[in-house]
């Protein structure tokens, strides 16, 4: 760091000596200039690759967590809903349903009831909750893999690890994603899970939306929003069992998919949806 | 590159290392003021961050499930857009050897790495869980746009310190010595020179190291843009999923980065009389790439609209609706009035060409692009994806104060960095100074005025 005042003071008789060391500083701050470039050069590089390291430490999604017998079992599930139009007269019973089942702060809908207007001019109500998409794009999106995709094809978020930046709300393309702005209310004791599948309560500055009632799922038990619908038109399934029911009445999924013409909500976005809506006469399926 | 001390009346270059220094060695009273006032801004912005961080989260905010995203986002992208303009402004003219960037390149840099530090809080300043950032280093998800945001920011923030960095080498050495600097400025010029002594290696080491710098800038900056770009487009959303957007953001973050070093520029050569260098052609250069990019700006807008408009696709044609004629209108118009067509108007005749003419097209750009960071997040999220109502957002105070304070914070880093550094790149305007000096003499003309010198000739 030796600047040209200190050469100024070098003795003249050792002329040799202070050429070399000259020479020699040249040398150094040569040195430290092409350091200097080589540093940003690959500095770059340096920190993706450090990232990619790190990475190997990451987990790719909760999931691969579970061990792979728990996630062969769960696979044996693979969870859809049908929801039909023909007898949803819009009362709302199935949102009010699910807020008491999760303790949602006021306001906050995860199953939204629309209305809209078919091709005919008819007022439809459309319930819509969590799509459960084969190809989730809100997942892809989620910078530290907080929403997933359970093996029984549940998409979840693990509200411990969102950092709340909404960009799964900008990714989905059916608005079920909601924010909790607001501390949500208080749960009781024994209600309290910090489980993906059941989150209660909420946490303040993270992303929810319907988790399809994944813990009742798993037991065996029906989510809130078929239990709650009084005109039954909420039928939960499986795909591997082939089978579906609102409750009182069990159908062949797959046969009442195709019969009754069921189509699924913007398909044209490849993101297969496993909510499955059936119309009635006349109406338009494009919502 | 030692200063000569006699007593004969200073040469060229001892004024041109005086001028230099002035905002180091007497930045006056006026500054003072200036930055106590931002410095107040500043705190208050400060402040509304804390009452967001413990008082209420994102509740203190005016956004929705529906509007989830707004003057945050919309900061960002402005800011860090600015930032690339600066860099740009520099590694381009360096490039391209452009003879009048020498006593405009400093400003540049510095305006690149104050309008990057602030726009860099603002991904975590938008989160709702800011403690939390550090997931993004221990299990990042490599598909989500998010990340390479996070990536290809830090890059770039690297880069810039290089950029600005390596051409004060030299500088730090020549001025190393000036009488007029105190100590501590002394023994920070020393550690900055790292041994400089001048000699012909160590320029072409610190040429090559600039080259690889500003060669490596422009493909990092565009890709800085364009990742921050594909925050919107990598979703599905009518508005949002757009192929232009990464051109569209790249471009409309050096239209307002240029208008951000115009600025800058003027208002240093005003406070501190550095008219003779920064002079009157070399504003007017500047001014004439802000002109061409905004008409490129201009030119992304147009083709955006007519292609989403003309097949009439409902949810697109819905936007544009909203955009022209009904909701946003107001502020759509004002964008293209204020921000394009003023500003190119205020240059293109030579009535106005001025500095205070160019100064206020300047200034124009910046508010209006801030303005159109506003209109490509909010309008898209307004629209329902589904059914149901229009979605309304309105910045509530503690967003104001935010954004307030951070505009006031990038202002308040150039004028704290400029109290350490030299505001002209005076080695590299001696040294554009002597090249062309060669290059009229190996020609066999004598040297005529220069366009840029640092002898000067009185403004023109």
């Amino acid at each position: 760091m030796a600047g040209p005042g200190h050469e100024d003071s070098a003795a003249p008789a050792d002329e040799a000596s202070a050429e070399a060391r000259l020479l020699d500083q040249h040398e150094l701050s040569r040195r430290a200039f092409v350091k200097a470039a080589a540093l940003f050069g690959t500095g770059g590089f340096l920190a993706a690759g450090g990232l990619v390291g790190l990475s190997s430490l990451a987990r790719v999604s909760a999931a691969a967590d579970l061990d792979s017998a728990t996630a062969a079992e769960l696979a044996k599930r693979q969870w859809a809903f049908v929801i039909d139009l023909r007898r949803c007269d819009g009362c709302g019973k199935c949102t009010k349903g699910c807020q008491q089942m999760h303790f949602l702060p006021e306001g906050q809908e995860w199953i939204k009831v629309y209305t809209v207007t078919g091709a005919g001019g008819q007022t439809i109500s459309l319930p819509v909750l969590c799509q459960m998409c084969e190809e989730p794009p809100c997942t892809k999106v989620c910078p530290v893999v907080a929403t997933y995709q359970e093996p029984d094809g549940v998409v979840v978020i693990d509200q411990e690890i969102c950092i709340g930046c909404r960009m799964c709300m900008a990714a989905c393309p059916y608005g079920v994603r909601v924010f909790n702005w607001q501390q949500p209310p208080q749960v009781p004791e024994g209600a309290r899970s910090a489980s993906p599948l059941f989150t209660a309560p909420q946490r303040q500055g993270t992303v929810g939306k319907c988790d399809s009632c994944a813990h009742r799922l798993r037991e065996g038990d029906f989510p809130a929003c078929v239990t709650s619908c009084p005109m039954e038109a909420i039928y939960v399934g499986d795909f591997v069992t082939d089978i579906a029911t609102n409750g009182r009445e069990t159908v062949v999924l797959s046969e009442f998919l195709r019969t009754n013409d069921a189509f699924r909500l913007k398909e044209e976005l490849g993101t297969k949806p496993r909510v499955y809506y059936i119309a009635g006469h006349g109406q338009d399926l494009d919502f | 590159m030692v200063e000569q001390r006699t007593g004969s009346p200073p040469t060229a270059q001892q004024e041109l290392h005086s001028a230099a220094l002035r905002p180091v060695v007497d930045a006056g009273r006026r500054f003072w003021l200036l930055f106590i006032g931002l410095g107040l801004v500043a705190l208050a912005g400060a402040g509304a961050y804390g009452l967001q961080l413990v008082a209420g989260g994102l509740s203190v905010t005016g956004y929705n499930d529906q509007v989830f995203w707004g003057s945050y986002e919309a900061t960002l992208v402005a800011f860090i857009g600015f930032s690339y303009g600066g860099a740009l402004v520099s590694a381009v003219l360096r490039l391209t050897n452009a003879p009048w960037r020498g006593p405009i390149t400093r400003i540049a840099e510095v305006s690149a790495l104050a309008t990057l530090l602030v726009g860099a809080l603002f991904p975590i300043i938008h989160l709702g869980h800011p403690e939390r950032i550090w997931l993004l280093f221990v299990q990042p998800n490599f598909q989500s746009p998010i990340f390479w945001d996070m990536v290809a920011i830090l890059t770039y923030m690297l880069a810039t310190l290089v950029l600005l960095t390596l051409p004060l080498i030299p500088d730090a050495a020549a001025l190393r010595d000036h009488p007029r600097l105190g100590r501590w400025h002394r023994r920070l010029y020393g550690v900055l020179s790292l041994g400089w002594t001048g000699t012909e290696q160590q320029r072409r080491s610190l040429e090559r190291a600039l080259t690889v710098v500003a060669i490596l800038i422009v493909p990092l900056a565009v890709v800085v843009h364009t990742v921050l770009s594909y925050t919107f487009s990598l979703t599905s959303r009518p508005g949002w999923h757009s192929t232009i957007f990464g051109p569209y953001f790249v471009i409309g973050a050096v239209y307002s980065g240029v208008a951000v070093v115009i600025l800058a520029a003027l208002a240093y050569r005003r406070a501190y009389g550095l008219q003779r260098w920064i002079d009157d052609k070399t504003i007017k250069k500047l001014a004439f790439v802000m002109v061409a990019l905004g008409a490129a700006y201009g030119y992304a807008t147009f083709s955006e609209i007519t292609t989403e408009g003309f097949v009439g696709k409902e949810a697109e044609v819905e936007l544009l609706y909203g955009l022209l004629l009904e909701r946003f209108a107001p502020l759509f118009w004002s964008f293209i009035g204020l921000g394009l067509l003023a500003p190119i108007a205020l240059i293109a005749f030579r009535r106005t060409r001025t500095p205070a003419g160019i100064a206020l097209a300047a200034g124009l750009v910046i508010v209006a692009m801030y303005l159109k960071r506003i209109l490509i997040v909010v309008p898209p999220l307004s629209r329902p994806v589904i059914g149901g109502d229009v979605g309304a957002y309105l910045p509530s105070p503690v967003e104001i104060a935010i954004v307030s304070g951070a505009a006031a914070g990038v202002v308040l880093i150039m004028l704290f960095l400029f109290r350490f550094l030299p505001v002209m790149a005076v080695d590299e305007m001696v040294e554009i100074e002597r090249e062309q000096a060669e290059a009229l003499a190996s020609r066999g003309r004598t040297p005529a005025p220069q366009p840029i010198s640092v002898s000067g000739a009185p403004d023109g």
